[in-house]
């Protein structure tokens, strides 16, 4: 057995460097290898959550998706005419920080869907608002910009059942749908009329 | 084969959750749910066996006074490693455990490891004590997480045993309840350590 090195400085500054440059390179051999997959991976769960909350579409709404504020819009069409349009919102008020969500409206500005994307809320508690007990009453809502009409949990005076034990989570909930929807609300209003406008044709 | 005893080690005479009380701040947190309690030993596991081995390897390049630095150096970049490949090909378990998989880089088993044992023993041993010490943590986080998934959530593995609506003892689901389950297996593995003398 060969004797250890002994601590000189050259001795440490060279065993450092070496031991950095060889997990270095293989960090980044790694990081190679999995780039690609990560981004198939992600871009999986991006379109996946899409399809959950919107209705049937056959374009990829990922290619001109639009950032405004934070928010990225996505629009599903289905031969040539809007279906709806994902809004993926977050919000900062969770019970562990932030969390992502996919808010799906149809073209008449109602909730069609909503799925919960990243979350780092208490398993078991917080975790709750992903299953439909929690979710349903959104699906069909009319959200209002009006303070006394926006999405709220009923000790807040709206109508949301909040989650037992896990009032805050939905109550980010709740503030991450507003957010989607005024933003929905102020930049793309007027597809929103138009299409409203359509749907009034059509009952004459 | 003498040195099999290295492995069986870590399994229960040794167990680094129940003997050593070593690594109980990701067992305390992630133990949710077996099935991250199976994730977060398998990760565990990896990098401590990697590790172990690169440092039994280059034990005698490090010298003593950087040497915990070095650790540390190789242990974060497997931990990497871990991350970007559990990104890559197994995006949801990484979605549980999250922050979690990062931490493992300050897991005393590993630092633990490496400086009690790798960096003085030959590479097929710190190998055996590295799978050893790293099944003994598995075993342990899946049978907390069990034991908390069934009182908690009424499931195991995520298969429902009761129904949704009834009435489970949330309490386990949450930190306390890490707490309770971590003190009365460490208890019971006390108590039976001492039966059998082991």
């Amino acid at each position: 057995m060969t004797k250890k090195l002994e601590s000189t400085l050259v001795n440490m500054i060279l065993s450092l460097l070496l031991i950095s440059a060889v997990m270095a390179a293989a960090l980044g051999f790694v990081y190679g290898v999995t780039k690609g997959p990560i981004e198939v991976a992600n871009k999986k769960k991006e379109i996946q959550a899409v399809r959950d909350v919107l209705p049937v579409f056959d374009n990829d709404p990922t290619k001109d998706a639009k950032l405004i504020d934070g928010l990225t819009f996505y629009f599903g069409t289905k031969e040539g005419k809007t279906v709806g349009c994902a809004v993926k919102t977050f919000t900062d008020k969770g019970f562990s920080g932030r969390f992502d969500l996919m808010v799906g409206f149809k073209p008449d500005g109602s909730v069609n869907q909503i799925v919960v994307l990243d979350q780092k809320e208490t398993p078991g508690l917080g975790t709750k608002m992903k299953e439909p007990k929690f979710k349903d009453p959104f699906v069909g809502l009319k959200i209002s910009a009006l303070p006394s009409q926006q999405v709220k949990v009923k000790k807040d005076g709206g109508t949301i059942d909040a989650i037992t034990a896990a009032t805050i989570t939905s109550r980010a909930f709740c503030d991450g749908v507003q957010k989607a929807y005024d933003l929905y609300m102020k930049n793309f209003s007027s597809a929103v009329a138009d299409t409203a406008a359509i749907a009034k044709g059509d009952v004459k | 084969m003498s040195d099999l005893k290295y492995f069986t080690n870590g399994l229960l005479k040794e167990n680094p959750l129940f003997v050593l009380v070593l690594g109980t701040c990701p067992a305390l947190a992630v133990t949710t749910a077996a099935m991250n309690g199976i994730g977060m030993g398998a990760a565990t596991t990896f990098v401590l066996v990697c590790s172990n081995l690169l440092i039994a390897l280059l034990k005698n390049l490090i010298p003593s006074k950087v040497r915990i630095v070095a650790f540390i150096l190789i242990i974060a970049s497997f931990v990497t490693i871990v991350d970007l490949v559990m990104k890559a090909f197994t995006p949801d378990l990484y979605k549980t455990l999250g922050i979690f998989i990062p931490l493992i880089v300050v897991n005393c088993i590993i630092l633990g490891r490496a400086e009690a044992f790798a960096q003085k023993n030959s590479v097929t041993r710190s190998i055996l004590d590295g799978l050893g010490m790293g099944i003994g943590f598995t075993l342990a986080l899946t049978i907390m997480g069990g034991i908390r998934e069934i009182l908690g959530n009424g499931s195991i593995f995520d298969i429902r045993l009761v129904s949704q609506d009834a009435r489970t003892i949330l309490l386990f689901i949450l930190p306390p309840g890490a707490f309770l389950t971590y003190g009365y297996l460490i208890a019971i593995m006390n108590s039976v350590k001492r039966k059998y003398n082991i």
